[in-house]
């Protein structure tokens, strides 16, 4: 089967005056489709870096990124992108907000526009369509961020630490409410994060990332012995603690 | 909301706020009216001379003559016209060469110090030169008034454009926005509540060149008439030119405000 994402020898280095910084190197990986993998590794080891290359918003000074087999470059349709905060334009409503990609493409057509409310309407946000986003909790936002995503109808979705404006309880909810989301709608994601316990809560495998220049350290497939696997009920697998504490060594976080 | 379920305490709260609103309000007006009444009471027993310093009678006969005669609407037309002219033009101009700076950070590179010059010049100082070339009359002045808000205006604006949150710059070009797209989408309305401020802003500027530039020349207006007051040893009608200039400015202050509230509810 063709992968939906294929990197190939990534390597990016950035240019200042000061001299060049190699920021990823020699990253190769695959994600079929359908598939939730995620990358964790310590802060500034080019997690976003790589989201960016793969989204096509950066070129990486090497090697190649395919999708669905064909080579990408420049940002690809194929690919939406879900960032730190949720960004939604405080001065749109939340109609407007989701309706942004399609009118950024030029595709707001009377099929699209129905597919949006017929997400709204299956995600709970048709009531606060004309809502303003400060109306709005810090779930609900993050919910009606990823319908402004899911609008646009992408095959693969990178998650950019999406959750880590969020407190701990919230955050907790809405990983299982974004990942059932994703699932259903059949998405395949990537998923950066530099919190251990959220990669493994939600992926199917994890890339460990090395400090900077980020390469590939290891890779772990996560099997956990429960059925019905949600980030929430993964957290209680007998598993979840051993994977945690191999990443953990892995990572080699210090204070000092 | 109804005062039925409300503690006594909140009420007597409630109460103090209310009673507090109101007596700052006739503390207010208090303060207008003694001004006013000490200033008239010293010039009827001549502790100043009315001649130099007027009085709030001889103002308000000043103010009905110009009334009666009809000629204070045409002073009052002209210099409102001029001002919301240059005001409108300072703003528009700003705002679009703030665009053009944004679109190009090698030009702005370029311009950036002639623009600090620029803004550091009194534009004023710039007067003379554009009578000669518009000639004396409302064009020369309009363009004083332009010029002493635009460069404020690109300065500020620009400064906004900049601080445009660079994640949300980039979630539209994740969905393959162009730099078109980006200004019209993200930048401009997130940099609105800057343009309002500079808005207000301008405001008082334009009135400062407006009546400026009715200074240097001009057969009417306000400035013209204060000017005029001041040769002929008129005391009283450029104290009533200030009167009506001082008006004239908080409303289109207020106007300003207003619509600012009307539009920027949810930033």
């Amino acid at each position: 089967m063709v992968p939906a994402v294929k990197l190939d020898r990534i390597t990016k280095r950035y240019h200042t005056p000061e001299g060049e910084i190699s920021a990823l190197e020699d990253i190769t990986f695959s994600v079929q489709e359908g598939e939730f993998v995620g990358i964790v590794g310590p802060s500034g080891c080019g997690k976003t870096t790589l989201l960016s290359i793969i989204s096509g918003l950066l070129e990486p000074s090497a090697g190649k990124v395919y999708i669905f087999g064909e080579e990408s470059h420049g940002v690809n349709p194929k690919i939406g992108y879900m960032l730190q905060r949720d960004s939604l334009f405080e001065w749109r409503t939340i109609y407007r907000n989701v309706m942004l990609g399609l009118e950024i493409k030029n595709e707001v057509t009377p099929e699209n526009i129905s597919a949006i409310d017929d997400l709204l309407m299956k995600y709970g946000l048709d009531a606060f369509r004309d809502n303003y986003p400060s109306q709005l909790s810090g779930g609900m936002r993050q919910r009606a961020a990823l319908i402004r995503t899911l609008a646009v109808n992408p095959k693969i979705l990178l998650l950019d630490e999406a959750f880590s404006a969020l407190d701990y309880q919230t955050r907790l909810a809405v990983n299982d409410d974004i990942y059932n989301i994703i699932k259903k709608e059949g998405k395949t994601a990537i998923m950066v994060t530099h919190d251990i316990a959220e990669a493994i809560s939600m992926s199917e495998r994890l890339y460990v990332l090395s400090k900077r220049p980020g390469t590939i350290k290891l890779t772990v497939d996560i099997k956990l012995s429960i059925e019905n696997r949600t980030p929430l009920l993964s957290r209680k697998a007998p598993e979840f603690r051993q994977y945690f504490d191999m990443i953990w060594k892995e990572l080699d976080i210090h204070v000092l | 909301m109804s005062y039925e379920n409300l503690s006594p305490e909140q009420m007597r709260y409630l109460k103090r706020i209310k009673s507090r609103k109101r007596s700052i309000v006739i503390m207010r007006i208090m303060l207008f009216v003694v001004f006013l009444a000490v200033w008239e009471t010293a010039a009827a027993l001549k502790w100043i001379d009315p001649f130099i310093f007027s009085s709030p009678g001889r103002i308000a006969a000043t103010l009905s003559r110009l009334y009666t005669d009809g000629s204070l609407w045409t002073h009052v037309v002209t210099t409102l016209l001029e001002t919301v002219a240059g005001f409108l033009l300072g703003t528009i101009a700003g705002v679009l060469i703030a665009v053009v700076l944004w679109s190009s950070e090698t030009f702005s590179k370029v311009l950036e110090p002639y623009l600090v010059v620029a803004n550091a010049l009194p534009k004023i100082a710039l007067g003379p030169v554009f009578i000669v070339w518009l000639g004396a009359g409302p064009f020369a002045i309009i363009t004083v008034a332009l010029t002493i808000s635009l460069i404020v205006t690109v300065l500020e604006v620009y400064t906004g454009f900049k601080q445009t949150d660079c994640e949300k710059v980039r979630l539209v070009q994740s969905f393959g926005a162009n730099r078109g797209q980006i200004l019209t989408k993200v930048v401009l309305p997130s940099s609105f509540p800057i343009i309002m401020n500079s808005l207000k802003v301008n405001v008082g500027l334009s009135w400062v060149g407006v009546i400026v530039g009715e200074f240097l020349v001009s057969k009417a207006g306000l400035g013209y008439l204060i000017v005029y007051g001041g040769q002929v040893f008129q005391l009283d009608l450029v104290m009533a030119s200030v009167v009506i200039l001082s008006i004239l400015a908080a409303f289109m202050y207020f106007g300003v405000q207003m619509l600012e509230k009307k539009i920027a509810k949810r930033y």
